[in-house]
């Protein structure tokens, strides 16, 4: 790429190679032309005077004067602090005793672990309620026995017990990559000084961890705080993410307000992930030597191993109670007012059998483009952010969060305002083809990836990277040979959190799919779940769709661990 | 990838030779016709059907979207339109997407199908959409959750109101629904404006939750989650021949109102869009209407010769006689008023407002056993505070406040500050009534 440098390592530090200035050009063309550009096209009603479409900010003094929006507000962050709470009461025992001990099959728990994340649309609600709804199967059987029941789904409690079930597997994976990274050597130096225990953890392990965590609960605490789904399906309305989504799509309200709150949705998250930024600012969490492959493992006493595997066996038939609710519903003839289903069929797995193998086809080549693209954008990002002092490089970085905030459907209707009107020589809309599910589902789920490589990116000391220049590498090759390389877990952390969740998003889908064979697998779960009869076919695609991603994730994790298993990692 | 490809190309070249077609024999529909529905697979699939049975060489190619993204996708990709038929139950839907000048009208051959079907007429009088099915409005209830939780069977609005149903009533936003929105225009002009949002706001007082789409009412009864629903026949019925425990009921106030069919501007495949039309409208299409899974009230009075004798008929039918006129006009009038009317007033202020139900609920019964004048006269009051609305029923359909929703070229009032005045009006009645209710309950005691 260029030229090798000359200059003493810390000045170049301070310097951009034209190379690294063209690649962020390209990637700030790239999220101009698919994000901004599209979403802008939706959004500038809220800074529109009404009736004249002349530049104005009373929308936003209309917001801050509305009781309801400040109720939501509040809420809003009251539910996605919690949330973190509670996904790290989730996540941290599964994350730390699968990679600090020696723990059989912390391949499956970390591929269980990871699965309430992916909960495909509707059927999963339906399947929730089923088990913990008010009169669901928990509920139910409480009440037959003891005479009373638990409130696990009403109001904001109920978002909070669903989004940290649903979530806590962005902490779960981002931390359980860092604490891989951690270099055994910094373990080792505290034992000899006699650190051990809880200590140890509390004082060098979790400290090392750090961007890791952070990582996971920023993402967690910013997905909540832009979720809809969840408190929609819980008929809370008072929250911020569920009041734009229902302006938005209301028919006949040409209404700024909707556009307002999505502004304020996109302010907040990136606020947010600023904030996890400074908290990690002027700290080093880089650690030098790479060969010892992570943190010691140990071999538990027999009551350690009881009290492990008794955790986390509790922790994930909590987290995977939904998923057997799934798997229920998906064999049930008719479930309803009742523990269990009234009779079991195969039934509904021939109905989708036929037409789901196309759902399938699309959801892997779709999932996995976005995912694909979004890690080469992600490490990118992180590089220039991290390692260059270009003028307004973390702007790429907030540019490409600001996508969390974005409702999908805004994001849909601004693809359709932008692309199609754009055509190929034949006539077909450049929106109608199948790659802009590819872009729009990549530019949704790009956080995730960020996120993790940036995550991955903080722990490798640049000291690696300075030492191959010296030996005379380049730096397109020392980002071949060292950086990626040694961010790998992370990488792959962050491609297995953006795939999976791409194979079941909906909302900007929804808006884009043009034709039953161009479909993915949401779109079909959709178009079964809105009958009665289409209950039964809707959660049997839902296991096929969880299935699938399950199977993707389990192979990632084998791969992980070989990989590290070849870094010579004794124990 | 390549194969993909090949396919893109395929239907491409399929779908030119087409449209080539059908310039060349213009009665032959062939090809692929496009359209965007908000039906589900199981009416689809059937119909799908029929149709490419009835019309050799011609495919149909569903687009499933919510009635309110189907819209917007109309109308978003108008420039380039690649959608032949819009298919959904709502008519206000129709009634948008005409106003923006997005439908094209057509003059149906098929016979048989009178002019109106109880007091509302089938067709769109432009003829720009037509009705194929018919649904009326009513409330639907899980068997086995009335018996466990021992609640009475329902049998008009009015019964909703009653303190033994009380949280255990579901409804979708009227914003969100264009049938439930239907629903409540259709009380507010059966009873009137003052008296219709009075039985409203009661029935309320007892809902359990108020859902963002249709569907999610059908689906909490289905499942047990929630007892009583206020839904579309169709829900009820077909959730019934599903092997669901529900039960269905129309209320005396109601309405049977047709779900349509209409050809969008500009369409791509015209003779099959058309052809499509016709055959929804034939004999042979009405009487796929009647599968279990569908359950949909055909338009042509024939056809319910063919229904087993417990099917609803609306031509044939007393019950359906009775119903009201519905007014299309006024209810267009007022649409955006009356959906934000019952989100603010309602929907955003549930908790408060069930909060003094359930208070006078508990005065009811304590005058059940002892009455008292003065705890009487104070629930009254409290009634009296929770019915009171912020708009008269002129106001509603003035010009004024329709441009505060409309977005449209004048200045004006801004929605959020009308939302806001009534959102506050809302609050500070309720929570005078909620003191009153207590008064009135210390004094009943």
């Amino acid at each position: 790429m260029t030229a090798i440098p000359t200059s003493a390592p810390r000045a170049r530090r301070l310097a951009a190679t034209p190379g690294q200035i063209a690649l962020a050009l390209a990637i700030a063309a790239f999220l101009l032309m698919f994000l901004v550009l599209p979403v802008a096209t939706v959004i500038y009603v809220a800074f529109t005077e009404k009736g004249t479409s002349n530049f104005t900010l009373v929308n936003f003094y209309d917001f801050f004067r509305t009781e309801l929006f400040m109720r939501s507000l509040w809420n809003s962050f009251y539910v996605s602090a919690m949330s973190v709470v509670w996904a790290s009461v989730f996540a941290l025992p599964l994350a730390y005793l699968t990679t600090r001990f020696v723990f059989r099959g912390a391949a499956i728990v970390q591929t269980l672990g990871f699965l309430p994340l992916i909960m495909p649309p509707f059927v999963g609600a339906v399947a929730m309620q089923l088990f913990f709804g008010r009169n669901g199967s928990i509920n139910l059987l409480l009440d037959d026995w003891f005479g009373f029941k638990i409130d696990f789904m009403e109001g904001l409690n109920g978002v909070i017990f669903v989004q940290s079930v649903h979530y806590f597997p962005f902490i779960l994976i981002n931390l359980s990559a860092a604490l891989r990274n951690i270099d055994r050597a910094m373990e080792e130096a505290a034992q000899n000084l006699g650190s051990s225990g809880f200590r140890l953890f509390r004082r060098i392990v979790f400290p090392l961890a750090m961007p890791g965590y952070l990582a996971g609960a920023s993402l967690v605490f910013v997905k909540v705080f832009d979720d809809l789904a969840t408190p929609l399906l819980l008929n809370v309305k008072d929250m911020l993410a569920p009041q734009a989504y229902l302006r938005v799509t209301s028919i006949g309200i040409a209404d700024p307000m909707g556009y307002v709150i999505s502004v304020v949705l996109i302010v907040a998250s990136v606020t947010a992930m600023w904030l996890s930024a400074r908290a990690l600012k002027g700290r080093d969490y880089a650690t030098t030597q790479r060969g010892g492959g992570g943190l010691a493992k140990r071999e538990m006493t027999r009551w350690e191993a009881v009290l492990g595997y008794g955790t986390v066996f509790l922790i994930l038939a909590l987290v995977l109670a939904p998923h057997m609710g799934l798997l229920l519903l998906s064999f049930a003839t008719i479930w309803s007012y009742s523990p269990l289903p009234d009779a079991f069929t195969l039934a509904h797995y021939g109905r989708v059998f036929g037409e789901s193998s196309v759902y399938i086809k699309n959801t892997l080549i779709y999932a996995t483009l976005a995912g694909g693209i979004d890690i080469v954008l992600g490490v990118a990002i992180a590089y220039l952010v991290l390692r260059t002092k270009l003028i307004g490089r973390e702007w790429l970085d907030w540019m490409a969060t600001a996508a969390l905030a974005i409702p999908g459907v805004v994001l849909g209707i601004g693809y359709l305002r932008t692309f199609y009107g754009v055509t190929l020589p034949d006539g077909t809309p450049l929106a109608s083809l199948w790659i802009t599910i590819v872009l729009a589902l990549a530019i949704r789920r790009l956080p995730y990836a960020l996120r993790a490589c940036y995550a991955a990116l903080q722990q490798i000391s640049v000291s690696l990277e300075e030492a191959a220049e010296n030996l005379g590498a380049t730096k397109s090759r020392t980002v071949r040979r060292i950086v990626v390389p040694l961010m790998a877990g992370g990488i792959l952390a962050g491609f297995v959190t953006s795939f999976s969740t791409a194979a079941v998003e909906l909302s900007a889908t929804l808006m884009l799919v043009q034709s039953n064979s161009d479909a993915p697998l949401a779109y079909g779960l959709y178009v079964f779940m809105q009958s009665a009869a289409g209950r039964g076919p809707g959660a049997a695609l839902g296991v096929v769709a969880v299935l699938l991603v399950a199977a993707c994730t389990f192979i990632s994790h084998l791969i992980i661990e070989r990989s590290q298993k070849a870094k010579g990692m004794g124990h | 990838m390549l194969n993909r490809r090949a396919a893109l190309a395929a239907t491409l070249g399929l779908s030119l030779s087409a449209s080539f077609a059908t310039i060349a024999i213009a009665q032959a529909p062939a090809g692929k016709v496009t359209v965007v529905t908000s039906f589900s697979k199981d009416v689809t699939d059937p119909i799908k059907k029929a149709f490419e049975k009835a019309a050799p060489g011609v495919t149909l190619e569903v687009q499933n979207r919510n009635t309110n993204a189907g819209v917007k996708y109309v109308e978003e990709t108008k420039a380039n339109n690649q959608v032949d038929l819009f298919w959904a139950s709502a008519p206000d839907a129709f009634e948008v997407l005409k106003g923006k000048k997005l439908l094209t009208a057509y003059k149906p051959k098929a016979t048989g199908i009178p002019e109106k079907i109880g007091s509302y007429p089938i067709n769109d009088p432009q003829g720009f959409y037509f009705g194929f099915a018919a649904s009326g409005y009513g409330i639907m209830w899980n068997d086995r959750y009335a018996k466990a939780n021992k609640l009475p069977e329902p049998k008009d609005w009015q019964d909703l109101a009653k303190p033994v149903f009380y949280d255990h009533v579901s409804i979708a936003s009227p914003a969100r629904s264009g049938t439930t929105h239907l629903t409540i225009e259709t009380i507010l002009q059966g009873e009137g404006w003052e008296n219709g949002w009075r039985t409203i706001k009661n029935m309320a007082g007892n809902f359990r939750s108020i859902t963002e789409r249709s569907f999610g009412v059908p689906e909490a009864v289905n499942s047990g989650q929630v007892g009583v629903g206020i839904v579309i026949d169709f829900f009820a019925l077909s959730a019934q021949a599903s092997g669901f425990p529900v039960k269905f009921v129309y209320p005396s106030v109601t309405t049977v109102v047709p779900a349509n069919v209409g050809i969008v501007a500009n369409p791509p495949n015209k003779a099959a869009a058309e052809a499509f039309i016709e055959f929804l409208l034939s004999p042979t299409g009405q009487e796929v209407l009647l599968e279990p899974g569908i359950r949909r009230l055909p338009v042509n009075p024939a056809v319910y010769a063919k229904a087993g004798d417990d099917y609803p008929n609306p031509f044939t039918d007393p019950r359906f006689q009775k119903m009201i006129g519905f007014d299309v006009d006024k209810s267009e009038a007022r649409t955006a008023v009356v959906d934000t009317l019952f989100d603010q007033l309602i929907s955003f202020q549930l908790d408060a407002l069930k909060g003094v139900t359930k208070t006078l609920h508990e005065v009811d019964a304590a005058l059940a056993k002892k009455p008292n004048p003065q705890a009487k006269a104070l629930a009254d009051e409290a009634r009296a505070l929770i019915a009171a609305l912020p708009v008269t029923q002129i106001q509603a359909s003035s010009p004024e406040l329709r441009a505060a929703f409309t977005g449209g070229k004048e200045k004006g009032a801004r929605q959020a500050e009308v939302e806001a005045q009534w959102a506050s009006f809302a609050r500070e009645n309720y929570a005078k009534a909620k003191v009153k209710a207590e008064e009135a309950l210390k004094a009943a005691k």
